[in-house]
């Protein structure tokens, strides 16, 4: 891993709304982590904690009526000169040249279904070949010399005829690798993988990580990982940021959420799931309650009313904030904060 | 096959159950081949148990439960059901007006409890309407009565029976469904990918409340999903399949710590373990899952297996009990030593946040 002390992006308090009729959604709401390069970031969460907005902000991409409606996501870009600039993606229009020119060029997209990604009427091949020749500046042999390269890296077997299939004629795995063809075709600094295995059968589950390992490494590519699967996480991630309702919990290195968890929402994640390892027939601890709707999000800390270590007074009046607790990890829970506990005592 | 070695009676005993779906072609509609969905499947449930159906997508599962609950009627083959009464049917050639009142025993849960309840009907409805077509409980009252109890059976409060599904979360909806099912007293609950639509938090709970129904009302489970570690957790008992055949069968812990199959070892090894000091265990299958409208000669997973030798291509393996209530089918399962989960690293994490 390359040891740069400047991140190659940094989100910093983030908030994107949904204004509806009905009320405000606060998808993401203030969020806050850095991506260094050649770092593979996992992003956690079940449905609604806001990890698909996210990532849909970077790219500016969140569909009407969101909107991004504060903070700052600082790209840093490279330019011919060789000086590092940083832009903020935020400030950029959507549909603006410069982000056209970032998006799925220098930040590529791995989409949850490459079934709904793909076009069914188009070739594979000239799909890849259309995003080359839309971020660079190739005759269209020369790119389909880059796209065919690309299927072979991705293990896609006899990729000069699979640059003539259509993506339906493609099983689960092989669209996933010929999506990952695609994301890659333009050398990405920075790829986001938004649930790329959920659709697919555990066997091809194992066969995309390792393939999204090998080139991560090979590439020395930094990767964003939306999951909510806690397995995947620990297999590919070297930073975990775990969300609940649109703000960050607990982040840190992937050992210490793993093995020293510090918010008791990521303690009680861990132990509700069931693994091959836990014990048959036995009661499983649960986290009571549901996730609310984010039209009734509580006051105060989100998790508060299905938090087993509640202070009453404190977390269902005040919001917590994200705080560092040692060197590498940060936590958004009152347990944590010195002066919630001093109050508490 | 029918023995078991425990003493509880065989509740369910599928033979060679076969479902094949005719391919049509051209104007005429011409049969030119067959989806070869289920392919001589033999399994058998004792009361009281559960019995995991795993695979992956296109592999069988699904079409077997619904056959067993008799949604297609099946290409051949038997499924017998032990009967209350003491009586055994074959539900695979029962006539439709027997049928109608065996399914009071035999009850579903879907995998979708956002598609599976209706938005125009309350829970009342929705619940009391098995007793009501049914049962012929035509007292309103007494309806009330049971539709109350059902719902504290499966922890919801019995004040919310006024309310319309879309007032309920995803867990909470399953629970509705679990309530629907259980209005008739079934014995045998074909549950299908129960726990895959909903979120991990809540995942638990429903996982929870189907051991504690089991435990309470002496439920039969036949267990459909794709998730290793859920089956895991809730099974007695696990079956494989793989293109529409079953390649193994056996306790659970055997299954996942001793597996005699290679493709059931392949499986395991592609699980994913969570944590991050136990990484790249994922082993993984080359190739891809053959279609089952043109599988392969001989045993259907040998294109893909590591320890294909040449009667694998040629003969198709028959389904042996190697140990006891340890079924498999391989041609080289005596002389295979093939690892499980292995290393139980989430046992020691586990044990680590339990300290806490």
């Amino acid at each position: 891993m390359d040891n740069d002390t400047n991140p190659l992006l940094s989100i910093r308090n983030l908030k994107t709304y949904f204004e509806m009729d009905e009320g405000t959604a606060q998808a993401v709401d203030g969020i806050s982590f850095d991506v260094y390069s050649g770092q593979v970031v996992g992003v956690v969460g079940e449905s609604g904690c806001g990890k698909s907005v996210t990532i849909k902000s970077v790219l500016q991409i969140v569909q009407k009526p969101g909107r991004i409606v504060g903070g700052e996501i600082i790209w840093r870009v490279q330019q011919a000169d060789g000086q590092e600039k940083l832009i903020d993606l935020a400030q950029l229009d959507a549909q603006g040249k410069k982000m056209r020119s970032i998006r799925g060029s220098e930040i590529a997209l791995i989409p949850q279904e490459p079934m709904a990604a793909f076009s069914p009427v188009h070739t594979v091949g000239s799909q890849i070949i259309e995003a080359i020749r839309l971020h660079t500046a190739v005759s269209k042999k020369e790119a389909k010399r880059i796209a065919i390269e690309r299927l072979h890296e991705v293990g896609m077997p006899s990729p000069e005829q699979r640059m003539d299939a259509y993506s339906w004629e493609l099983s689960g795995g092989l669209r996933q690798r010929a999506m990952i063809a695609m994301a890659l075709s333009c050398n990405p600094r920075l790829l986001i993988a938004d649930e790329p295995t959920t659709a697919i059968d555990v066997t091809t589950q194992a066969q995309v990580l390792n393939l999204l390992r090998k080139l991560q490494q090979e590439h020395n590519m930094s990767i964003i990982f939306i999951t909510h699967d806690l397995g995947v996480i620990a297999q590919v991630a070297d930073y975990v940021v775990v969300m609940y309702l649109g703000r960050i919990v607990e982040s840190g290195p992937v050992d210490d959420i793993f093995h020293n968890p510090q918010h008791p929402y990521t303690m009680a994640l861990l132990e509700s799931i069931p693994t091959v390892h836990s014990a048959s027939k036995e009661f499983l601890p649960t986290i009571e309650g549901s996730i609310p709707h984010p039209f009734n999000r509580p006051a105060g800390c989100p998790f508060y009313p299905r938090c087993r270590s509640f202070i009453p007074g404190t977390c269902d009046t005040q919001t917590p904030s994200l705080q560092p607790v040692n060197e590498k990890q940060s936590v958004n829970c009152f347990l944590h904060h010195q002066t919630a506990v001093e109050k508490q005592n | 096959m029918a023995e078991s070695n425990n003493n509880k009676p065989v509740i369910l005993e599928v033979n060679n159950l076969k479902k094949y779906f005719p391919i049509k072609k051209g104007f005429f509609k011409r049969v030119v081949g067959q989806v070869r969905a289920v392919d001589g499947v033999s399994f058998f449930i004792n009361e009281g148990e559960t019995l995991g159906l795993v695979g992956e997508s296109g592999c069988g599962k699904t079409t077997t439960a619904r056959c067993i609950l008799r949604a297609v009627d099946p290409t051949s083959g038997e499924i017998r059901f032990l009967k209350a009464s003491g009586e055994t049917v074959d539900i695979a050639t029962l006539p439709e007006e027997d049928m109608r009142h065996l399914r009071s025993e035999i009850q579903l849960i879907f995998q979708d409890p956002y598609a599976s309840l209706n938005p125009r009907h309350n829970i009342f409805d929705i619940v009391g309407e098995p007793l009501f077509v049914i049962q012929q409980m035509t007292d309103r009252g007494e309806r009330t009565e049971r539709v109350r109890e059902l719902l504290q059976l499966v922890g919801l409060r019995p004040e919310y029976m006024q309310r319309f599904p879309h007032a309920f979360s995803g867990g909470q909806r399953q629970r509705i469904v679990i309530a629907r099912a259980l209005a008739l007293n079934p014995r045998l609950i074909v549950a299908d990918e129960p726990v895959s639509a909903l979120d991990v938090s809540v995942q638990a709970q429903v996982l929870n409340l189907m051991l504690d129904l089991q435990r309470k009302l002496n439920l039969t489970y036949l267990f459909v999903a794709h998730d290793l570690s859920v089956v895991k957790h809730i099974c007695d008992r696990v079956a494989v399949m793989y293109v529409g055949k079953l390649v193994e069968m056996a306790p659970t812990d055997d299954l996942y710590y001793e597996p005699l199959h290679p493709y059931t070892e392949a499986l395991m090894a592609a699980v994913p373990v969570a944590d991050p000091r136990i990484r790249s265990a994922m082993i993984e299958l080359e190739g891809d899952v053959p279609s089952p409208s043109n599988p392969p000669s001989g045993c259907y997973f040998h294109p893909r297996c590591q320890y294909a030798i040449d009667i694998c291509a040629q003969e198709a393996p028959a389904l042996t009990e190697i140990k006891p209530d340890h079924f498999v089918s391989c041609h080289r399962a005596q002389e295979l030593t093939l690892t499980g989960i292995g290393e139980p690293g989430e046992a020691y994490l586990r044990s680590k946040i339990g300290e806490r």
